[in-house]
């Protein structure tokens, strides 16, 4: 469904990613893990277009994307949670929403509810600024709005960072739901290791803005790969 | 006190007129970080519109309102389109880029316009006054200070009410999230520069009712629009609204106790003395998630 393929990419003059390949086949869940500051949330900038790679090729089901404008890739069902759980904080938990539908192609009202079956607890904040919602609540609303684009991909920044616990499992539960009863494909970064070892089917392992290491979730029981991911 | 107390609608009127002014350059700075110095020029723009005008039917000062409208509008938007987007994220460029435009886009107006001032009639209305509890009530004064109430609700509403205004409002809060979320950013912000200049053209109509039009028109009032905003925090509207009525407070009063030069020097030191205080304005972003 997506695959990111040679690309590298740069802020400015400081080059952070250097050929990276990444395949997510459709229906998968594949985690992209390693240690702070290797890469990681550049990857998935640059798969949502924030970044335009100095080389390579992205491609979604079959179409070039690596220079579509960022609103178009969500337009045509890639969705994308950042990290740290980012809303728009003077607009209301409904306005969150609402602005999201609307810039949708689909515009049906029912994708807000089903986003909201998702995380029930987000109704009882409809009225309130976002901002002044708790981290793990943020990351709900987060979540809920990639889900009302109706993507056929999501794509999460690390969604359990700073959330409490409690939060953390109702994160999970969901994400697991969606990719294993609604078959949604999923691009994972996390280094919660429990965590995507439950959920992926397959992971790679980024260092130094490459790709040292791609496997299918299994081989994380493998020492050299724990070696790799230890900080 | 008589005298004192007749000020009252000059600073309302000038609250006013620095409100609409304000609410163009509130936007596009805390939309974009673009500090547009040729948005005086659409204040010049839309006087010269309601010059040109006048005359043509009973009702031009009315029908000068919306077509200020469109002609700063799209003068925003075409400089927007053709050279601002391109120097967004350089705040310094951006700023010389427009003071270059707001300098041809005079010297524009004094090639086809001449040098002199010239003067829109007001419509006969407009002329004269009402007392009301001793205080004097120009006609003038008191339809400047009705059609900014009209633009500030109708902004609010715009941007409380609808879509287009909420996407505008998440572009604002967050550019990226906006674009993540599928809103064309690009889009908006072309929207907004419509919006700002035109409210910026309705403020220059208004201008032909207090005082003569020229080419420098734009840059009499420009700077005292700046503070409004620094004042009020960018992009908040509550926060123009309450910095404008201040300051056009401030500037009639100290303009009547001393003189025109000495009150501007005083207004900037009581803006230079609110910044130490609140360097961010009277309002700002608030919520957990900025703390």
């Amino acid at each position: 469904m997506l695959t990111v393929s040679e690309v590298d990419a740069a802020y400015g003059r400081a080059r952070v990613l250097f050929g990276v390949g990444l395949e997510v086949p459709a229906g998968s869940l594949v985690c992209v893990m390693g240690r702070n500051g290797v890469g990681k949330t550049t990857l998935l900038k640059t798969v949502m277009g924030t970044l335009t790679p100095t080389a390579g090729r992205i491609t979604f089901d079959g179409q070039d994307i690596t220079r579509m404008p960022t609103h178009l890739r969500v337009r045509a069902g890639m969705a994308y949670v950042p990290q740290g759980h980012v809303s728009f904080p003077q607009l209301t938990v409904w306005e969150n929403l609402q602005v999201t539908l609307e810039a949708t192609g689909h515009r049906d009202p029912a994708a807000v509810d089903e986003a909201l079956d998702v995380f029930p607890a987000l109704r009882e904040f409809f009225k309130r600024p976002a901002g002044f919602l708790s981290g793990g609540q943020r990351q709900q609303l987060a979540i809920a709005r990639a889900l009302i684009t109706r993507p056929r991909l999501l794509v999460l920044d690390e969604p359990t960072e700073g959330v409490q616990p409690s939060v953390i499992d109702e994160i999970e539960a969901a994400v697991e739901r969606l990719h294993r009863e609604a078959g949604l494909t999923v691009l994972l970064v996390e280094q919660y290791l429990d965590f995507a070892l439950r959920l992926a089917d397959s992971f790679v392992v980024m260092d130094a803005g490459e790709v040292v290491h791609a496997g299918a979730t299994e081989e994380l029981h493998d020492e050299e790969v724990r070696r790799m991911l230890a900080v | 006190m008589g005298a004192l107390v007749n000020q009252l609608p000059i600073g309302l009127s000038i609250a006013a007129v620095l409100l609409l002014i304000a609410l163009g350059l509130t936007f596009t700075f805390g939309q974009m970080g673009v500090i547009n110095m040729a948005h005086g020029e659409f204040i010049m723009a839309g006087a010269y519109t309601a010059y040109l005008l006048q005359g043509l039917t009973s009702q031009s000062f009315l029908i000068a309102l919306p077509v200020a409208f469109a002609v700063a509008g799209l003068m925003g938007l075409l400089l927007e389109w053709s050279l601002i987007r391109r120097f967004y994220g350089r705040p310094l460029d951006t700023l010389l880029l427009t003071w270059g435009v707001s300098l041809v886009l005079q010297q524009l107006a004094r090639d086809v316009f001449g040098a002199p001032n010239v003067q829109v009639t007001a419509p006969g209305w407009l002329v004269g006054g009402v007392d009301l509890l001793g205080v004097r009530l120009p006609y003038n004064r008191m339809f400047i200070v009705v059609l900014a109430v009209v633009c500030v609700v109708g902004v609010w509403l715009y941007l409380t009410r609808l879509p287009a205004g909420r996407r505008m409002r998440a572009v604002v809060q967050d550019r990226e999230l906006a674009a993540y979320s599928g809103i064309a950013t690009g889009r908006v912000d072309r929207f907004t520069f419509l919006l700002g200049s035109g409210l910026a053209g309705v403020a220059g109509v208004a201008l032909t009712l207090v005082g003569p039009v020229g080419p420098g028109l734009g840059t009499f009032y420009i700077v005292d629009a700046f503070l409004v905003v620094v004042a009020g925090g960018l992009g908040q509207l509550r926060g123009a609204v309450l910095a404008a009525v201040a300051l056009g407070f401030l500037n009639s009063y100290l303009e009547f106790w001393t003189d025109a030069s000495l009150a501007k020097v005083l207004v900037f030191v009581a803006i230079i003395a609110f910044l130490q205080v609140r360097p961010q304005g009277m309002f700002v972003l608030k919520g957990r998630a900025l703390v």
